[in-house]
């Protein structure tokens, strides 16, 4: 994965540009210290470093604004972050950026349960936005695994789903309005406290833009009331094609499950050595989760069970209680932990229509004895957003590359079968230069067009989403314009 | 002209050389002067999958037509989109790219999403004639910026929908409507956000100051499976035990009911200016007071529970007073209202330059179209 060369000539100036932010902001907002930068020089992507010119903690829209308008002046690339969870590397510094971390921005601005609306500065986590309104029985729907550490601006910049965006839906179905400021400091409002756009839906594409097109520093989400209850039931089968169908028929039925998780055989005996979750030890297990009253659980739970039996389960097992429950769950959120503790990985996220899941893992299997890599599989069956685990030793040599090039095979095959490169951890440095599998260039042109618009010197996050080739004239543009 | 494919579109815009039209059913009254572009020649259900709850559908089909496809296998478009013809006083089948490009949705859109929200990718073409897709037909897609949303709602002014995939929900087994009697606006509103702000998963809340029998009534719905409507339906008339309350059940009498919501019936065939108000919903009740203090007010609506008030004014009223937080859409007007009054909100400058912006890189020479959403 390559990244632009920086410019020399920033860095000389990197002295004045310091000065100026340090004239914006509070003393300790502006960290230049090359010891302390290199905390910024990586998210969760963490194969790819590089620490950033500097890196600046503003406290609240009006700085951040400033913070802009200098790097405007300057010319100086601005690359936002939230707390740097990202698994694509839509964090990643360049040498000649500036980090604009909005951690510092946490505060809860309004709560109002009668409209149903939470807004927030957006380096609130994401979990502490359902912490600040669990005690009045709502929560804020979108639960990505890292809820407990991410960002809800790059919630925003990403369009994060989670387990439960079956029925809930990902970001920007729970997102109704952005306090966002533009790279020359100019500060908009998107949307609000009602519902939908009244001119262009602007609103719907600064949601996962990858922090393109502004720095998105408050944000009001459409908050719900908590169901009465919830509860998993966990069914194994002997083949993964077996798992596919049972998926399918159980969404045909008319069932609308919180959520339905798959995992493949290398994940269970993975999880089950890692967490001993009492798994068993089948090809394919789901575990689909329902919510209501007891009466609508047990409703609901009875009419899964008559689909799951049909297709000759060899487990079927419904939790009696919150324990149980919690022991179905377990081995699934202990997943990205016990193939970390086996190997290195390299987490994909392609998505796929549901019905191609059996062909798509099938071919994954094949794929991996071509590679010589071991593949784990564990997912959001029920929107069709896979997450296959490819395991690789980073130590050995050459190792990753094959890794990467493995990744961008499984993806090309998400696209090939009707879907997609990314469903919700997003574009990034990662899957940058396979953007052209996926869309023509009059696709990226118009899509670059937009960034135009926001963002006309190509300043914010500019190495992200598009092939450096392919933005290639609008950076430069930005270095010929000094 | 009437294009049978997408390549014949884009030939036709690329070759024209002045303002086009861009007609689907035509029932949603938003006309340009300029050269008539019909889409009703791009029509048929290119895939529906019922098991991966999508479809994808060429942009001038039929409505009825999808939904009968819909129906056959027991799911439905859960956004409830409007028909605006009793409204409006149009004819013509409404087409699935009208809907899409008005972002067109009912009164599920408070639970279940608004039309955007089902909207999972689009074909276009631009202004310029060059073939565009955007999203995909999954239901997780974050590859790119998301054009599916900036397409929904752009009224055929970013470019001419040719193709949409979107997803659908299964049709549930049973539905019923609490029926509330007696309530004031702020009353009603208030009792709506207690039902939606309950973990009943109400599907539709409305409410009118005066029903078919002239006295106020608040409607709640829900949808389920049979036990679970008639659970969610008995909790839910003990939240308002001390208040006039009946449960309908009637399949019929039901939909009718949320019909009569969705193509706000009760201002078919008058003559008054018609807005629709989107505003936080606990702000609709002021605004109703405020303008029926002035003496404007015909007739009103409420739905989202409260969040989206229909308001029929004495014809030429300019109800877009200074801080109306949210947005109105002039959506009926006489020729006089309509000359002088933008249908649509207009912008604060900041935003109204991006949407400009964003106008002319899809459509240069500004011929799709021109001025429906800024005159």
């Amino acid at each position: 994965m390559q990244m632009p060369a920086p410019d020399a000539t920033i860095i000389a100036r990197k002295p004045r540009i310091v000065a100026r932010l340090r004239q914006v902001l509070p003393p300790d907002a502006v960290i230049d210290d090359p010891a302390e930068t290199r905390a910024y020089e990586c998210d969760a992507l963490t194969a790819y470093r590089c620490p950033p010119l500097a890196a600046v903690l503003p406290g609240n829209t009006q700085e951040v604004a400033d913070v802009l308008r200098v790097c405007h002046e300057e010319g100086v690339p601005v690359v936002p972050r939230g707390s740097g969870t990202s698994l694509a590397g839509g964090a990643l510094p360049t040498a000649d950026s500036v980090i604009l971390g909005v951690a510092r921005m946490n505060a809860v601005l309004e709560t109002d349960y009668d409209n149903r609306f939470i807004r927030v500065q957006t380096g609130r986590t994401n979990l502490s936005v359902t912490g600040a309104v669990e005690e009045n029985d709502f929560f804020y729907a979108p639960d990505p695994s890292s809820q407990l550490a991410c960002a809800i601006a790059g919630n925003i910049a990403m369009n994060s789903g989670g387990a439960h965006c079956l029925k809930y839906g990902v970001t920007t179905n729970n997102l109704m309005g952005v306090t966002m400021v533009l790279l020359d400091g100019t500060v908009v409002e998107l949307g609000g406290a009602h519902l939908d756009a009244g001119g262009l839906d602007l609103l719907g594409v600064v949601c996962g833009s990858e922090g393109q097109l502004g720095v998105v520093t408050e944000a009001t989400l459409r908050i719900l009331r908590k169901p009465e209850g919830a509860r998993p039931v966990l069914i194994g089968y002997d083949s993964n094609e077996v798992a596919g169908a049972c998926v399918s028929d159980i969404i045909k039925a008319g069932v609308l499950p919180v959520a339905i998780e798959f995992m493949d055989a290398p994940c269970i005996r993975a999880t089950e050595d890692f967490a001993q979750a009492g798994y068993p030890d089948c090809e394919a297990l789901l575990i689909v989760e329902v919510e209501g009253s007891e009466a609508e659980i047990a409703e609901q739970l009875t009419k899964i069970k008559d689909i799951a039996r049909r297709h000759n389960p060899v487990e079927l097992r419904e939790a009696t209680s919150d324990d149980e429950a919690a022991r179905i769950w377990l081995g699934r959120k202990a997943a990205f932990g016990a193939m970390g503790s086996i190997n290195d990985y390299m987490c994909l996220d392609g998505t796929i229509p549901v019905s191609e899941l059996p062909y798509v893992l099938k071919r994954i299997g094949e794929m991996s004895q071509e590679f010589g890599l071991a593949v784990a599989n564990v997912f959001h069956a029920g929107d069709g957003n896979m997450h296959p685990l490819i395991l690789f030793n980073a130590n050995e040599p050459g190792q990753l590359e094959t890794c990467e090039a493995f990744g961008a095979e499984i993806l090309k095959l998400c696209v090939e079968v009707g879907g997609c490169l990314t469903g919700e951890h997003g574009v990034g440095i990662e899957k940058r230069d396979l953007m052209t599998d996926q869309y023509d260039p009059a696709d990226l042109e118009i899509q670059m067009a937009v960034k135009d618009v926001f963002d006309p010197g190509w300043l914010l996050n500019p190495a992200k989403v598009f092939p450096l080739e392919v933005s290639q004239s609008r950076r430069a543009r930005q270095i010929a314009a000094e | 002209m009437k294009p049978e494919t997408e390549a014949a579109l884009a030939e036709m815009i690329s070759a024209a050389d002045g303002p086009l039209f861009i007609r689907g059913g035509g029932s949603r009254d938003v006309a340009v002067a300029g050269a008539v572009l019909e889409t009703g020649g791009l029509r048929g259900i290119t895939l529906y999958d019922p098991g991966s709850l999508t479809l994808v559908v060429k942009a001038g089909t039929p409505l009825d037509e999808i939904e009968a496809a819909l129906e056959a296998e027991g799911q439905r478009l859960a956004f409830e989109p409007m028909d605006h013809r009793g409204l409006l006083g149009t004819s013509g089948a409404p087409s699935i790219g009208g809907v899409v490009a008005g972002n067109i949705s009912g009164p599920r859109r408070i639970q279940a999403g608004a039309c955007r929200d089902f909207l999972l990718g689009v074909r276009f073409v631009d202004g310029m004639g060059q073939i565009i897709k955007n999203g995909g037909r999954v239901m997780k897609n974050v590859t790119g910026y998301d054009l599916v949303k900036l397409m929904a709602g752009s009224w055929g002014t970013l470019g001419v929908l040719t193709e949409v995939s979107l997803k659908v929900l299964p049709k549930p087994e049973a539905a019923a409507c609490l029926l509330i009697h007696g309530l004031q606006d702020a009353e009603a509103v208030a009792a709506m956000s207690k039902a939606l702000g309950s973990p009943f998963d109400v599907t539709g809340a409305a409410h009118t100051p005066s029903g078919v029998d002239g006295h106020p009534v608040t409607m709640i719905r829900i949808e389920g499976f049979e036990g679970s409507v008639s659970y969610r339906a008995k909790k839910l008339r003990e939240m308002f035990a001390d208040r006039d309350v009946r449960v309908e059940t009637e399949p019929a009498r039901v939909s009718a009911g949320w019909r009569w919501v969705r193509d706000v019936e009760p201002m078919h065939g008058s003559t008054g200016d018609v807005w629709r108000v989107s505003m936080k919903p606990s702000d609709t009740p002021d605004l109703v007071q405020a303008l029926r203090s002035e003496g404007f007010v015909k007739s009103v609506l409420y739905d989202w529970g409260g969040g989206l008030v229909w308001i029929e004014t004495e014809p030429g009223k300019d109800i877009r007073t200074t801080g109306l937080k949210g947005h109105a859409t002039l959506v009926r007007a006489s020729d006089a209202a309509r000359a002088r009054i933008a249908r649509f909100q207009p912008e604060l400058a900041p935003v109204a330059a991006l949407s400009d912006g964003i106008r002319c890189k899809f459509d240069p020479r500004g011929i799709l179209n021109p001025g429906v959403m800024t005159q």
